[in-house]
């Protein structure tokens, strides 16, 4: 952010140091800004920041870009449940059962030890996907993320012949849709009711960038995985901690899936087992599966609370 | 026999077959129609339901529908093409088999065109295409080559049917209904074969045979990159476009031959169709074959020999795997076996020739199947393989369209002579002024000596 960049720092800030709070929150919390950062614990200095307010509406463009760190990802083993990521997801997002747009993959790493891979869509800056719709339904919104206008797609499965990473859903019948979602304001950041003959895919939570907030699988991550970061101001964060990201991808050797095919995914993975958590690579985890989003109960309503209650965290604490 | 003698005979045995209704004639176009209008109430069933009444599924996103429509894109190749080919270069064995070559391919390209259509998950928004159409898309390539290829080839067709339907005007107007006198008006558009007319007829013709060569070879290419510019191993190949055209003309050509030898049998025109035309199709076909091979070779020596990607995975399965057994019945009875049979004289009789050619049709399908089909499979993430079997809907859709094909020869055959009666009278117009003052060149032949 350009205010940013010019207003002081603070004396004895060397610029190493470049994740002081004005920083972090220029970037993450531009548009939490106005007041949700949510699950960044950093939310609650924002209000106190009002030129960071002011710079929400100028200045470049957030770009946005994810991070798995998989020392930290065990499948959710160590708690004993299915994926969180998956689960959260499959509720923010209703996602038809059978058809999820985030899947944890057990893969086999170096020597033969299987490890996690949770993969959601790339968000490819040389999306295939994006090239071959003959309707132009599928495209990227000015912050990087891959959309899919579903009012427009046709249902002709080109995108999902060209996404190299098998992120593409398809509705092939009648989805199910939770009760109201007839109702709910469809936009192709968040894109409810689900509809017969169209694709889907994971949209790295655009309605959640919006707000602020983390995406759904992020903030659902009890093992803190996953992070977003933003390109443009250079940082990144799970919720708990907040990095620069660049560093942090050179200093972990940050690789992407499938990088030789040029298409340039905005997903980053640091590669590892589990380990910060204990795992060794000979441990035999065995994930369970993730509920969908009728197993769990959701409900609109039900996710409504869940964001107010994401929205204002302190009070969430006191109670 | 003399001239007028001869002339008399075509028209006799041409035109025999347009009017009265056998009974065989009945029962063959009935049961087209009744397979016809059972695809049409599957087809409904997946409107209703979506294509979740398909086989299909997130991994295996195309099925038959999409190998149906490479399929027919193929059989369509060959007619017009290979008619405006020999036109061009006054090849005088072409004669009698324009008219039924260009409907083949007029046939083929609607049940073509009508694939994709069927395939979208949302054919109430074809619209889109119009509104929002992307060029940057393959597929709006696709949908703006198919339908121009398909109108170029109507209108050569319809072109090259106004004589002939000017004759049936004048000819048989006693004997036929008004409303088809009325339809041979229209079509015969008041030809009356003055020499403006006939100018203006070969200048449409030569300007039509121009833009269809391009317009069949761009069909072909535009069909391959589909699947060309995708990363999927299998598909990711710079050879699809030219591999996909030969194959086009291969498998059109083995149509044409079956297409031939059914005209020849049902309405008794082997006076006309005769084994030297067999004989010359076959060396096209074995041309092409080879060629095919060629390719075909060319393709599997480069991505088995490097094994990238996911390469290995798929060779296995379609060498060794579950598809092997249509693999290897695609190359050896699809493939080899045709050009053998078509390439060596001796075994170059009419009905091997027909037998091979449906022969090689079964396995150009099978071809488009397992292009299709495992590389969709071949899964991308480390999950399991992809399954796919096309479900009661599809199967009884793609019959529907080979019906419809059918059912399009059947119409078009009733209606209109399927030996274009004035070109065989101009050859031999030509032949008989040739005889008196001998040309300084002979006439261009394509076909080799028989
Ligand atoms: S399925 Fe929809 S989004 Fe995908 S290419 Fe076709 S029209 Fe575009």
């Amino acid at each position: 952010m350009e205010t940013e960049r010019t207003s002081p720092q603070p004396a004895g800030k060397s610029p190493r140091q470049p994740l002081s709070r004005r920083r972090l929150l220029g970037g993450i919390g531009a548009a939490a800004a106005l007041g949700a950062t949510g699950v960044i614990p950093l939310a609650n200095h924002v209000s106190a920041e009002p030129e960071v307010k002011a710079s929400a509406s100028t200045g470049p463009k957030r770009q946005w870009a994810m991070v798995i760190d998989l020392r930290k990802c065990e499948g959710c083993t160590t708690i004993d449940k299915a994926p969180q990521c998956v689960e959260a997801c499959n509720a923010e997002h209703f996602v038809p059962p059978g058809q999820e747009w985030l899947q944890v993959f057990e893969v086999e790493g170096p020597g033969g030890h299987p490890h996690f891979l949770p993969r959601l869509c790339m968000q490819c800056e040389n999306a295939p996907c994006t090239k071959v719709c003959p309707v132009g339904a599928t495209y990227h919104n000015e912050e990087g993320i891959v959309l899919i206008n579903h009012d427009r797609c046709i249902g002709c499965r080109m995108c999902m012949a060209a996404c190299p990473y098998g992120v593409r859903r398809f509705n092939w019948g009648e989805p199910e849709n939770p009760p109201g979602a007839a109702l709910a304001n469809y936009s192709p950041e968040y894109p409810l009711p689900h509809r017969k003959g169209t694709v889907e895919k994971c949209m790295l939570c655009a309605h959640r960038a919006k707000d602020g907030k983390i995406p759904a699988c992020a903030s659902g991550c009890p093992m803190f995985a996953i992070s977003l970061a933003d390109m443009t101001e250079d940082v990144a964060t799970n919720g708990k901690d907040v990095f620069k990201f660049s560093r942090f991808l050179a200093d972990n050797s940050a690789y992407r899936l499938k990088e030789d095919l040029g298409t340039k995914p905005r997903v980053w993975y640091i590669p590892g087992h589990g380990q910060e958590y204990g795992h060794h690579v000979d441990d035999n985890l065995i994930p369970k599966e993730p509920r969908s989003w009728q197993e769990q109960g959701m409900t609109l309503d039900k996710l409504e609370e869940k964001h107010k209650a994401e929205e204002h965290p302190q009070t969430e604490g006191a109670k | 026999m003399n001239a007028s003698e001869r002339q008399q005979r075509l028209e006799e045995r041409v035109l025999a077959p347009l009017t009265g209704f056998s009974q065989t004639w009945f029962i063959w176009t009935g049961c087209l129609i009744a397979l016809s209008v059972l695809g049409f109430i599957a087809y409904a069933y997946q409107v209703r339901d979506g294509l979740a009444v398909t086989g299909m599924g997130d991994d295996v996103i195309w099925g038959v529908y999409i190998s149906n429509f490479v399929f027919f894109s193929g059989l369509s190749m060959a007619g017009t093409f290979i008619s405006a080919i020999l036109r061009l270069t006054g090849a005088e064995w072409r004669r009698p088999l324009t008219r039924f070559s260009e409907l083949t391919t007029v046939a083929a390209l609607s049940m073509c065109a009508l694939m994709p259509a069927i395939d979208m998950g949302r054919p109430d928004r074809l619209w889109h295409l119009l509104v929002y159409g992307r060029l940057e898309s393959p597929l709006l390539w696709d949908i703006l080559v198919i339908p121009t290829y398909l109108a170029a080839s109507l209108i050569y067709l319809f072109l090259f049917l106004i004589p002939d339907s000017a004759l049936l005007r004048d000819r048989t107007g006693v004997r036929v209904s008004g409303a088809r006198h009325r339809l041979y008006s229209i079509f015969g558009v008041r030809w009356r074969g003055l020499p403006e007319q006939r100018r203006r007829l070969e200048l449409g013709g030569t300007i039509m045979m121009l833009m269809i060569i391009p317009l069949g070879v761009a069909t072909h290419s535009v069909v391959s990159w589909i699947f060309g510019l995708t990363f999927r191993a299998g598909w990711n190949s710079t050879i699809f476009a030219p591999y996909f055209a030969v194959g086009a003309l291969y498998s059109g050509t083995a149509m044409l031959i079956t297409v031939m030898f059914i005209f020849r049998r049902v309405y008794h025109l082997e006076e006309y169709l005769t084994e030297k035309h067999f004989q010359y199709l076959a060396i096209l076909l074995a041309a092409f074959g080879i060629i095919y091979l060629y390719f075909t070779f060319a393709e599997y020596l480069t991505v088995t020999y490097k094994l990238e990607g996911g390469e290995d995975l798929l060779l296995g399965e379609l060498f060794f795997g579950r598809y092997a057994p249509l693999v290897w019945f695609g190359f050896f009875g699809g493939q080899l076996l045709p050009v053998v049979i078509a390439a060596i004289p001796k075994t170059r009789t009419i009905p091997l020739l027909v037998t091979v050619s449906v022969l090689a049709n079964i396995g150009m399908w099978i071809k488009r199947f397992v292009i299709v089909v495992p590389s969709l499979s071949l899964p991308l993430m480390p999950y399991a393989w992809g399954v796919y079997t096309p479900t009661a809907a599809e199967i009884f859709i793609t019959i529907a369209s080979f019906a419809g094909f059918a059912l399009l020869i059947t119409i078009f055959a009733k209606l209109f002579p399927i030996i274009s009666i004035w070109e065989m009278t101009e050859g031999w117009e030509e032949e008989h002024s040739a005889a008196e003052v001998p040309p300084a060149m002979p006439p261009a032949q394509l076909a080799p000596q028989g």
